[in-house]
């Protein structure tokens, strides 16, 4: 995967679990939390479906990198590296 | 067979959102319901033809989609559905009554306060900075010491009558305390009720749970009906497990009970219930519904308003009465009276009263049959008195009392709203037996499906997140 394809990866997850957001119009350096109110919970399904799809393991203590899509690409890049792309989310 | 990751007691608006919720995380779930029917208090039913809901006046806690820090905002994103599926459509107005006033109020909250102003023009000062404070109030699953929803209000209010006409809808939407309601579950009910608003799903409560079941459908999760639960296996200590009424035994580390608090005590045996149940657990409050099919449209008999909170009797009472029914407060409830996409299949009118459970579990059958209808009629009787006066335009009815409710439900005294102890965080003096729904403390359909969520959420997911060998992680 590339880091434009994390950047597909990310916003189809946070579509699948927030299925009334448009992500397409999220902004790549604010906080997440801040654009759709998403709360601790919901990062825990961002986690879990990264699991789920690409067998990745974020643990607790990295959970803030996750806090907007650049640091996702940032922190997931590297795990993610070497995985297909599967998008989800109906449109 | 291999022990369940949980096994959620009751398919009811709670259990259907735990169990969903766990399913997400690739638990393995049992979801048991002793009835044919899912939707516990909020299920439905057919007579002669009729197409009936058990509970639904109204959907509390409406705001529209995307509104941000909301309970039903946060119910459908924790459950991945979208806010338009379940088609709501909002109320124009309903009303507040008590004798000599009548408040109005809408989804824009502005309203009240115009119309508490009008009413009352001394009061409308405090009557914001309560609005305020409830706004400010934080909530959370935490354990703490809850004053008096009524004595709080009296800081802000002084007039008795705007008192009570607001607490008719905040007690009777959710209150298992009698002439009161605990602070935080005050504010809970003012801002589902007031501040966010009413509404009704397209089509009543049978649309709205088949969502959640097609949902349910395309999850692993072991959804048995007809599967009452006789006991809670236990070692004194911690829950392993339910014995079936069949006898069938299911193994599970966790199990979320909507049973109520003294009903799954009662399940985990005598000598659970008689060690951890005080008579200040058990509910006391019921109700007597009438139903009414109306031959037309209940605006064209001058009654516009979607749901009526009223009493005509100052001071207020909400409590057991020491006769079969109370008909001087209640509730009315018009479907019809909240937007729609189709008219309604029939017009309905609800009346809602106070009842006490134990004196209609007295009676025998020909005596309950007769008083059934008799105070149908006087509740209907008094509840037309203030409004407009349907009877004459009545082509079918019908009646449920406490002891329907005990029958279809399981909860003891009909109790709607439970016992009138609350605990937040679910916790019960056995280990591993946890609270969802009503007893757990959150209110209403949404609150109830938040409820089933936070407690999944909370004994669940995060407590197997971070034992990482529990996951069944495969990287």
């Amino acid at each position: 995967m590339t880091p434009e394809e994390v950047v597909v990866a990310i916003k189809d997850i946070i579509e699948t679990i927030a299925p009334d957001e448009d992500v397409s119009n999220l902004d790549h350096t604010e906080r997440l939390r801040d654009q759709i109110d998403l709360d601790s919970m919901d990062f825990l399904d961002i986690v879990m479906e990264l699991r789920k799809l690409y067998g990745a393991q974020v643990p607790e203590e990295d959970y803030k990198e996750l806090a907007t899509i650049d640091g996702c690409v940032s922190y997931l890049h590297p795990l993610l590296a070497d995985k297909e792309l599967h998008v989800t989310a109906k449109v | 067979m291999k022990p369940y990751d949980a096994i959620v007691i009751g398919a009811g608006m709670s259990g259907l959102a735990a169990a969903l919720r766990l399913a997400l995380f690739d638990k393995r779930v049992c979801l048991l319901e002793k009835h044919e029917l899912w939707g516990g208090l909020n299920s439905f039913y057919t007579l002669d033809g009729h197409a009936f809901d058990v509970g639904l006046h109204a959907l509390t806690n409406y705001v529209p989609a995307r509104t941000k820090g909301a309970p039903l905002t946060k119910v459908l994103r924790q459950l991945r559905l979208r806010h338009d599926e379940f088609r709501l459509g909002e109320h124009h107005h309903s009303e507040l009554r008590v004798p000599g006033v009548t408040l109005s109020f809408s989804n824009d909250f502005g309203l009240l306060e115009s119309e508490v102003a009008r009413a009352f023009p001394d009061q409308v000062d405090g009557f914001r900075r309560l609005a305020q404070a409830v706004r400010e109030y934080e909530l959370d699953e935490e354990e703490r010491d809850d004053p008096s929803g009524r004595a709080m209000l009296a800081t802000y209010l002084s007039d008795p009558l705007l008192i009570d006409a607001l607490l008719v809808p905040l007690l009777y939407y959710g209150s298992a305390r009698e002439n009161d309601v605990d602070w935080s579950q005050l504010v809970v009910l003012f801002k589902s009720i007031f501040l966010e608003g009413l509404c009704r799903p397209e089509g009543g409560i049978r649309p709205f749970l088949n969502v959640l079941i097609k949902r349910l459908r395309g999850t692993s999760v072991d959804l048995r009906m007809r599967s009452g639960v006789r006991r809670i296996l236990h070692d004194g200590g911690r829950a392993f497990g339910v014995e079936l009424e069949s006898g069938e035994v299911l193994e599970a580390a966790c199990i979320l009970s909507s049973a109520g608090y003294v009903e799954s005590m009662r399940m985990c045996g005598a000598d659970a219930e008689r060690a951890h149940v005080a008579t200040t657990d058990r509910g006391r409050l019921s109700f007597v519904e009438s139903i009414s099919v109306l031959d037309r449209d209940p605006i064209a008999l001058g009654h516009t308003a979607a749901t009526v909170f009223y009493s005509t009797r100052t001071p207020f009472r909400y409590e057991r009465p020491n006769t079969l029914v109370d008909t001087t407060s209640g509730v009315i409830s018009a479907p019809s009276n909240f937007a729609s996409e189709k008219p309604l299949k029939e017009n309905l009118l609800r009346v809602t009263v106070l009842a006490n459970h134990d004196r209609w579990c007295a009676l025998d059958d020909e005596a309950y049959a007769r008083e059934k209808e008799q105070l149908a009629d006087a509740a209907i009787a008094e509840a037309a008195s203030i409004t407009s006066d349907w009877r004459a335009a009545t082509t079918y009815r019908d009646v449920f009392t406490p002891r329907t409710i005990r029958r279809f439900t399981g909860h003891d005294g009909g109790c709607v709203y439970g016992s009138p102890t609350k605990r937040k965080s679910g916790a019960t003096p056995i280990d591993g037996l946890f609270l969802t729904g009503t007893d757990q403390g959150y209110l209403g359909v949404v609150g109830a499906m938040m409820s089933g969520i936070a407690m999944a959420n909370r004994h669940v997911v995060t407590a197997s997140s971070r034992t990482p060998a529990s996951t069944g992680a495969t990287t």
